[in-house]
């Protein structure tokens, strides 16, 4: 269905290649108008759009397979467990983790890693013990950590960063030392694009004896996520970035960290047993998914992940790779502009400046011409303090974006400056 | 593209260019900020009342954001310089309702002058907020407040 002619023992030679003109196809919600104007969405690194077969598994779930999962003897309850864990088992192997219960389903991203800095942070961070981030978190990979600091007497430290968006790794060799115990980091920056490399940072952490926790939620679109090359103890991400539906995300934890974590929030379906007395949790992931869970979103996502294996992530990434230059070179050529962030490694996000226009004013106008972007400081004001920009535009490009889509946003921005002179 | 034509009259593209009033005040006696926490727009604004503390004497303003935000409060401090404490505070109820499509300012009676520019605003709900961001803290400073924000309890420009 996807590729064009897919191990096709006629057409030994056929480019494997998945056809991204009938991909875009599969998403209804690219093909329509606003504004009076074709949909260009650039907005993917906020929240990316479902394909049908994701719609489709969400239909299916909520019309024919819907009830409470983990409990009751009764047909659906049973078909929904096997739904929700079946999406829990693509989840672990999508990003290589060793076994399902290291897994834990999670409201997204910010969830997840307050889940840990809840869990494993209010238990093990002392007065003087320190947690490690660096200047291109986003807010939700700041605040948990600062809560906690706050709470334990613990020391926030922050990796600095270069002009172009790069993190400075001596900075970072440097400020690690036997007190920190919790290294958090992005994998790739919301704001700037930049991959940073985390299967050092993770190294790096462990041989002071801290543990680290990657936010994966822009990195696990664009390209190919093995939690155990990467080497970390924890890493977040969000369904609806990755196709799937809003209010899912995921925290892979080692099951070592796991197990020595408390839990989060006390309810059903995390316990083994309860008196007045006493009660004794459920092991991991139970432990952690108290209540019932969001069991349809975990369905779309299982489904997301499934349509992702079938285009390839080796593909994804490719063709993503191919349009952050083609955008590159299109922006770079506009007078006037000036892209912020220019990290030698980056994820398919372009955020740019136009000298004298608030960024603002540039999505509104954007808007106007159908070409949906992220005007702001996208939840990340430490960058845009260490860079002087008070916000940027942000054009973040999917798979399923075209040349065309690039060319949309570049007649939209000399549209911009005609309208400012 | 009309439409921003109609949201980005010349008037305020002229102002966001060369905002009026620019500065802050050194002898103010009310300032305030006003700060939009969604998009990090800011503003602090300086007044200086008159001997009677009725009128407002001289104001200025310094910050950041975008041009509707930037513009709207340049030309707010034209409209209120030398006005009574209680013609400001009118205006403020006037402006707001002009941006939500409240005040029709072609049948409706209203002071606002050349702030009429900013009608088209009312058309684009996510702009209403920059627009009133300076009327927030307008109307902090006159109430004696040092702290304004488009968002929660703080915000004393009710509307929508």
């Amino acid at each position: 269905m996807l590729h064009v002619h897919p191990h096709d023992p006629e057409h030994p030679m056929a480019d494997p290649r998945p056809d991204f003109v009938a991909l875009r196809g599969l998403f209804p919600a690219l093909h329509q108008e606003i504004n009076g104007r074709p949909l260009v969405y650039l907005d993917n690194a906020a929240s990316s759009h479902m394909p049908l077969p994701v719609l489709e598994a969400l239909h299916r779930y909520h019309t024919r397979e819907h009830s409470n999962v983990h409990r009751g003897v009764h047909t659906l309850s049973q078909l929904a467990t096997t739904r929700y864990e079946g999406a829990r088992q693509k989840v672990q192997q999508f990003i290589g983790a060793s076994r399902t219960s290291e897994i834990v389903f999670t409201r997204g991203t910010t969830d997840a890693i307050n889940l840990v800095a809840h869990g494993y942070g209010r238990k093990f961070l002392g007065a003087g013990d320190e947690v490690l981030i660096t200047t291109m978190e986003h807010h939700s990979n700041i605040v948990p950590w600062q809560m906690v600091c706050a709470e334990r007497g613990a020391i926030l430290r922050v990796v600095p960063m270069s002009d172009a968006g790069e993190l400075d790794m001596e900075a970072f060799a440097r400020l690690l030392n036997p007190r920190t115990r919790i290294v958090a980091c992005t994998h790739v920056s919301n704001a700037l694009g930049t991959i940073n490399p985390v299967a050092r940072i993770c190294r790096m952490a462990r041989e002071v004896g801290a543990v680290s926790l990657i936010d994966g939620a822009q990195a696990i679109p664009h390209t190919r996520v093995d939690v155990e090359e990467l080497g970390c103890d924890f890493y977040a991400f969000s369904g609806h970035k990755l196709y799937g539906p809003t209010g899912i995300g995921v925290l892979y934890g080692r099951q070592a960290r796991l197990e020595e974590m408390q839990p989060y929030q006390g309810g059903g379906d995390m316990i083994v047993s309860v008196t007045f007395e006493k009660t004794t949790y459920a092991p991991p992931p139970a432990k952690f998914e108290a209540g019932t869970p969001p069991i349809v979103a975990a369905v779309g996502l299982g489904a997301a992940i499934d349509f992702l294996l079938e285009v390839g992530m080796d593909h994804i990434a490719a063709r993503e790779e191919a349009l952050l230059r083609y955008a590159t070179e299109a922006l770079e050529a506009i007078d006037g502009v000036r892209l912020v962030g220019t990290a030698r490694e980056k994820a398919s996000v372009l955020s740019f400046v136009l000298e004298g226009i608030h960024p603002h004013d540039i999505g509104s106008i954007l808007d106007s011409e159908g070409v949906a972007v992220r005007a702001g400081h996208h939840c990340a004001q430490p960058v845009m303090d260490r860079l002087g920009v008070p916000a940027t535009a942000r054009a973040s490009l999917a798979f399923y974006n075209t040349e065309a889509d690039v060319d949309a946003l570049v007649r939209g921005i000399h549209i911009v400056k005609e309208i400012f002179g | 593209m009309a439409d921003m034509r109609n949201l980005y009259q010349e008037v305020i593209l002229d102002h966001n260019r060369k905002p009026r009033n620019y500065g802050a005040l050194a002898d103010a006696d009310r300032t305030a900020h006003g700060h939009n926490p969604l998009c990090g727009d800011h503003y602090t604004l300086y007044i200086k009342l008159s001997a009677d503390g009725g009128t407002i004497e001289r104001v200025g303003f310094d910050g950041e954001g975008c041009a509707i935000s930037k513009a709207a409060a340049s030309l707010m401090t034209t409209r209120i310089k030398g006005k009574p404490i209680d013609q400001a505070l009118a205006l403020v109820d006037q402006f707001r309702n002009l941006v939500t499509g409240k005040l029709d300012p072609e049948t409706d009676p209203h002071d606002l002058g050349s702030l009429r520019a900013f009608a088209g605003v009312a058309a684009l709900p996510v702009r209403i907020k920059c627009a009133l961001l300076p009327w927030h803290a307008l109307r902090a400073a006159l109430d004696g407040d040092v702290e304004a924000s488009t968002e929660g309890d703080s915000d004393p420009v009710h509307d929508t």
